[in-house]
């Protein structure tokens, strides 16, 4: 059988992702978010530990042992940031792909057989956007516990409705074409149609709404932790060292402003990089240079 | 070229233009150095294929071309020059001295302004025109180009007009500040038959009433044999060759034109084979060196001159001139016998037989029908309101009828809305029938599940039209064709690689193309691809839904002899569904043709064409612009009013009667049984079927019919 991401969807990719990276706004941000990565799952190599306590440093600032200060238990600050960047982005990329996983089918058997299919689903998918995306949240973890996995299923969750409805008008604007028309001619079965031949055709949006929606994820990640709901501690996460620096926002000023800047730069680097992928995939990136006058 | 001495001031006179667009990429080289003049009274006739740079050229005169174009050389309108003019005169000459019709006339009107603001909005907005008598002027300007009931059509937006009247109304914006000149873009290639040869006949009748030169774009043959006065032939960005009408469809000085000539097939014409050109047309960014149609061209011969050196268009004879260097060799041809025949793109062809003739009787002990459809009716709904209620139902298919023998080929012809792709369709089980019954060899197939259809869709195998959208933009070609083999789990046993590389080899493709994407492909190449792709499993039917209609008339004629080889060598049915009455003839047995969901007349071939019984298919007929200059042979046309009507509310009884020539109070009541007539093996259905014996309406006049 053929593989389901033939070569030419590879050849188109990095194509795309050659075109992505040059925008400088994008390079940057991917050069960021890869930086912050490699370190989140190298920084034990180095020496850092984000549970070691040291009693004799408590809410310190800045100095040669610690750069970022010390928080009200005598945790390196720099190395809780940098392990919490492994909660945020594995707890935001599990979210994504499960979001992914539930909804790109919803979408593409709602879009592809229609009539009560279509209605039902459809209207799960309203009642979950009828819903506060972190009231939603707030539920199931109230129902499952706290803990990373929780956390995970909950912000995925929130997420689902997107990929549905990106699926289902790729659906429906692809079932149109002939070439899906054709695979019916052949005698394909419903699935064959729907995931050998209308899904590889609508990775592009996919994929840009799983990029975007990852700096989603990371805040709501964030947001849940800060209402203390989150990942339980020690893991170190950025919404709890948010949650807990303002406690301390006197005594320790730099506390809270580490968590708060990676959030920050963390959530513009994925959207810059939707974004850009977004431009690209539309055609919108190589503009058209301005037509030159010379007429005789 | 020189324009005639009588006719000294020239109202678009074209001097070495050359047109580049630049952008990103490479520099396109459109249009390369071209002259050419109209005078008034005039009609211009510019043919090419795609990428031929006509468009270009019609926009240049305009001063239509956007601003990444590189214009060089002079394009005088009235005496004024349009290269390089700036934004306000061009404005001032539009209008006054230039007026456009485009090919799409449901792009050309802005929908939300009533039609008759829109045919007057130029002359207000240039202050020839109070805006208070704007409204007379309208209904005036309606009137003229015989848009029925103008007082009120006026007030209508351009979605309450039919494509007719869209393009009647966009004449008579052009026409409405009485311009010297008027461009026409593939006026009519967006027009049903019927009703392009009313738009042709309106054009005829205006171009004539106010005395304007006009340039007339299109590629099809027929049409330009039919209207214009002098023909430019493009090919490459450059003029090919230019004369009279007469001289060049008679005597083609060039190669390209004589064979442009002998591949499109003629309704006129009982041929063989067609004679197609080999090879692609060439793509403005990759221009062959040398003359740029050397590579297809049968006098070439290997000459080191064609291929270093590119022919200047030089006088052969008065009037006529062509850009080659040996067209003293093309002298003593007939151009519609066929020439030097140059070689198939595909695989060497067999004796040019078709098919034996059709007329085979079923009554005759002839084989077991392959296909028959019985009253197959196709109904879809309209549903409208809060509760989706069924409103209306627009009866696609309402009762057809057909059978095709093994090895048969049935043309299926009608104008646009007739229903002959939704037949089509509902026989290959893609869209549901509603009423009827299909027979594929013997066993019933409608309303069968998609599970159901599988073992049918085995043998049944369809072909479409756009061969740009039919295939998977992800698969290579390979997997393409190999797609429906691994769907029913029979890639291995069908020969795996080798047999996709027979396939390839079968539809003329060279099997080392299998690993290469769609997007790297011609449309011509595309077909062949797909109709490759449709014989991976052996079918024993094969359903053409206009498989050539989106190629240029070169190509068209590759592919049509393609399908008549593999139906020779492979022993197929074909249901070939098609509006180009000329390429039906050429490849049918038998043909069927469909007016608002049914069949009116079907036939043999010789009988259908030669004898039609139905008006409609008179009309049809009739209305097909010929390639034949000869004014004593011109046929006679029935130029029908109005247009199809809406399939939702189809007239009552006989869906044809409105327009019908014959019909009387009988036609409006009872609905024709659709039955033999006489002893032949014509089926027909309408209360006064027969011959025609004088053609109730006297042809039009057109622009042919010069002084």
């Amino acid at each position: 059988m053929t593989p389901v991401l033939p070569s030419a969807a590879l050849a188109s990719a990095a194509r795309v992702v050659r075109r992505v990276l040059a925008q400088p706004a994008a390079a940057v941000s991917v050069a960021f978010l890869l930086a912050i990565t490699v370190l989140a799952f190298t920084a034990g190599l180095l020496g850092l530990d984000p549970l070691e306590q040291d009693m004799l440093a408590m809410l310190e600032g800045p100095s040669a042992a610690y750069p970022f200060g010390t928080d009200e238990l005598g945790r390196d600050i720099l190395a809780r940031v940098i392990f919490g960047a492994r909660t945020s982005l594995t707890t935001a990329a599990g979210a994504v792909l499960l979001a992914a996983a539930i909804g790109v089918p919803m979408g593409l058997v709602a879009g592809f057989f229609g009539g009560w299919r279509d209605v039902a689903l459809m209207r799960v998918v309203d009642l979950m956007l009828a819903l506060p995306g972190i009231m939603l949240a707030l539920a199931l973890i109230a129902v499952l516990g706290r803990s990373q996995s929780a956390a995970l299923v909950a912000v995925g969750l929130t997420g689902v409705p997107t990929f549905a409805r990106v699926a289902r008008a790729q659906v429906l604007s692809l079932r149109k074409r002939d070439f899906v028309t054709a695979v019916e001619a052949f005698g394909a079965t419903s699935s064959y149609s729907m995931f050998r031949t209308i899904l590889p055709n609508s990775w592009s949006p996919i994929l840009t709404q799983m990029v975007v929606l990852s700096s989603v994820a990371i805040l709501l990640e964030a947001a849940l932790a800060f209402l203390g709901v989150g990942i339980p501690p020690p893991t170190p996460s950025w919404g709890e060292m948010l949650r807990t620096g303002k406690e301390y926002l006197y005594d320790a000023p730099t506390y809270a402003v580490l968590p708060g800047v990676a959030l920050t730069l963390t959530i513009l680097s994925f959207d810059t990089i939707g974004r850009a992928l977004s431009s690209v995939l539309e055609g919108r990136d190589t503009a058209v240079p301005q037509p030159r006058a010379e007429r005789a | 070229m020189e324009g005639p001495p009588q006719m000294p001031n020239p109202v678009l006179s074209i001097r070495s233009l050359n047109v580049t667009f630049v952008g990103s990429g490479a520099d396109i080289p459109a249009v390369r150095g071209i002259d050419l003049d109209v005078h008034e009274n005039e009609v211009l006739g510019i043919v090419g294929e795609s990428g031929s740079g006509k468009s270009v050229t019609a926009l240049a005169a305009a001063g239509l071309l956007p601003r990444t174009a590189r214009i060089t050389g002079s394009v005088l309108l009235g005496g004024r020059q349009v290269v390089g003019a700036t934004a306000d005169d061009l404005r001032r000459m539009r209008g006054q001295d230039v007026g456009v019709v485009f090919q799409d006339p449901s792009t050309t009107l802005n929908p939300l302004m009533p039609v008759g603001d829109q045919v007057t909005e130029g002359e207000v907005a240039h202050g020839r025109l109070a805006r208070a008598d704007a409204g007379v002027r309208a209904v005036d300007l309606l009137r003229e180009v015989d848009i029925a009931d103008p007082d009120n059509r006026a007030r209508q937006y351009p979605h309450e007009f039919s494509g007719g009247m869209r393009q009647r109304a966009v004449i008579a914006m052009a026409m409405a500040g009485r311009p010297r000149l008027i461009v026409a873009d593939e006026p009519t290639t967006a027009l049903d038959v019927t009703v392009q040869a009313q738009v042709l006949a309106l054009l005829a009748r205006r171009q004539a009433e106010t005395g304007a030169a006009v340039v007339l774009i299109t590629h099809d043959l027929g049409v330009v044999a039919e209207v214009a006065h002098r023909v430019a032939v493009m090919y490459g960005g450059r003029i090919v060759e230019t004369g009279s009408v007469r001289d060049i469809f008679a005597r083609p000085r060039h190669p390209y034109t004589a064979a442009l000539l002998r591949s499109a097939p003629r309704i006129d014409v009982t041929a063989g084979r067609l004679d197609p050109i080999p090879g692609q047309p060439p793509t403005p960014t990759d221009l062959p060196a040398g003359c740029t149609f050397h590579p297809r061209c049968p006098l070439h011969a290997g000459r080191t001159r064609c291929t270093t050196e590119d022919p200047a268009l030089r006088p052969m004879g008065p009037g006529q001139a062509a850009a080659c260097h040996f067209a003293e060799e093309m002298g003593a041809r007939d151009p519609l016998s066929p020439g030097p025949s140059p070689r198939g793109e595909g695989r060497p062809v067999a004796a040019a037989s078709l098919p034996p003739p059709g007329g085979r009787d079923s009554e005759r002990g002839s084989p077991p029908p392959l296909l028959v459809v019985d009253d197959l009716k196709v109904h879809f709904p309209i549903r409208a309101g809060l509760l989706r209620r069924v409103v209306r139902t627009v009866r696609a298919v309402d009762g057809v009828s057909l059978s095709l023998a093994p090895g048969e080929t049935l043309g299926l012809v009608g104008e646009s809305g007739c229903g002959k792709t939704t037949t089509g369709r509902a026989i290959m089980g893609l869209i549901r029938s509603t009423g009827g019954r299909i027979l594929f060899d013997g066993k019933p197939v409608h309303g069968l599940s998609r599970k159901g259809l599988r073992p049918v869709r085995r043998a049944m195998q369809y072909v479409f039209q756009d061969p740009f959208s039919s295939l998977n933009p992800m698969l290579s070609v390979g997997d393409a064709i190999a797609e429906p083999l691994r769907i029913h789990g029979l890639y291995d046993a069908a020969g795996g690689a080798t047999w996709i590389a027979t396939l390839l080899d079968m539809v003329g493709l060279s099997p080392s193309v299998a690993h290469r994407m769609p997007r790297e492909f011609s449309g011509g190449q595309k077909q062949r691809i797909g109709i490759a792709r449709a014989l991976a499993l052996k079918p024993r039917l094969l359903i053409l839904d206009e498989p050539v209609s989106a190629l240029d008339v070169s190509i068209q004629a590759q592919i049509v002899n393609l399908l008549q080889d593999l139906q020779k060598d492979l022993g197929l049915a074909y249901l070939f569904i098609a509006h180009d009455l000329s390429v039906v003839k050429h490849i049918s047995d038998r043909v069927a043709v469909m007016y608002l969901g049914r069949i009116v007349e079907e036939g043999p071939k010789a009988d259908l064409y030669g004898r039609p019984v139905h008006p409609y298919t008179q009309a049809l007929l009739s209305a097909v612009p010929a390639v034949d200059v000869d004014p004593a042979a011109k046929r006679r046309r029935i130029v029908l009013e109005g247009e199809i009507p809406n399939p939702s509310a189809p007239p009552p009884g006989c869906h044809f009667h409105p327009r019908c020539f014959r019909a009387d109070g009988r036609c409006g009541v009872e609905v024709p049984a659709f039955r033999p007539y006489g002893d032949g093996a014509t089926r027909t259905a309408c209360h006064h079927a027969g011959p025609l014996t004088v053609p109730l309406t006297p042809a039009p006049e057109t622009l042919g019919a010069s002084p």
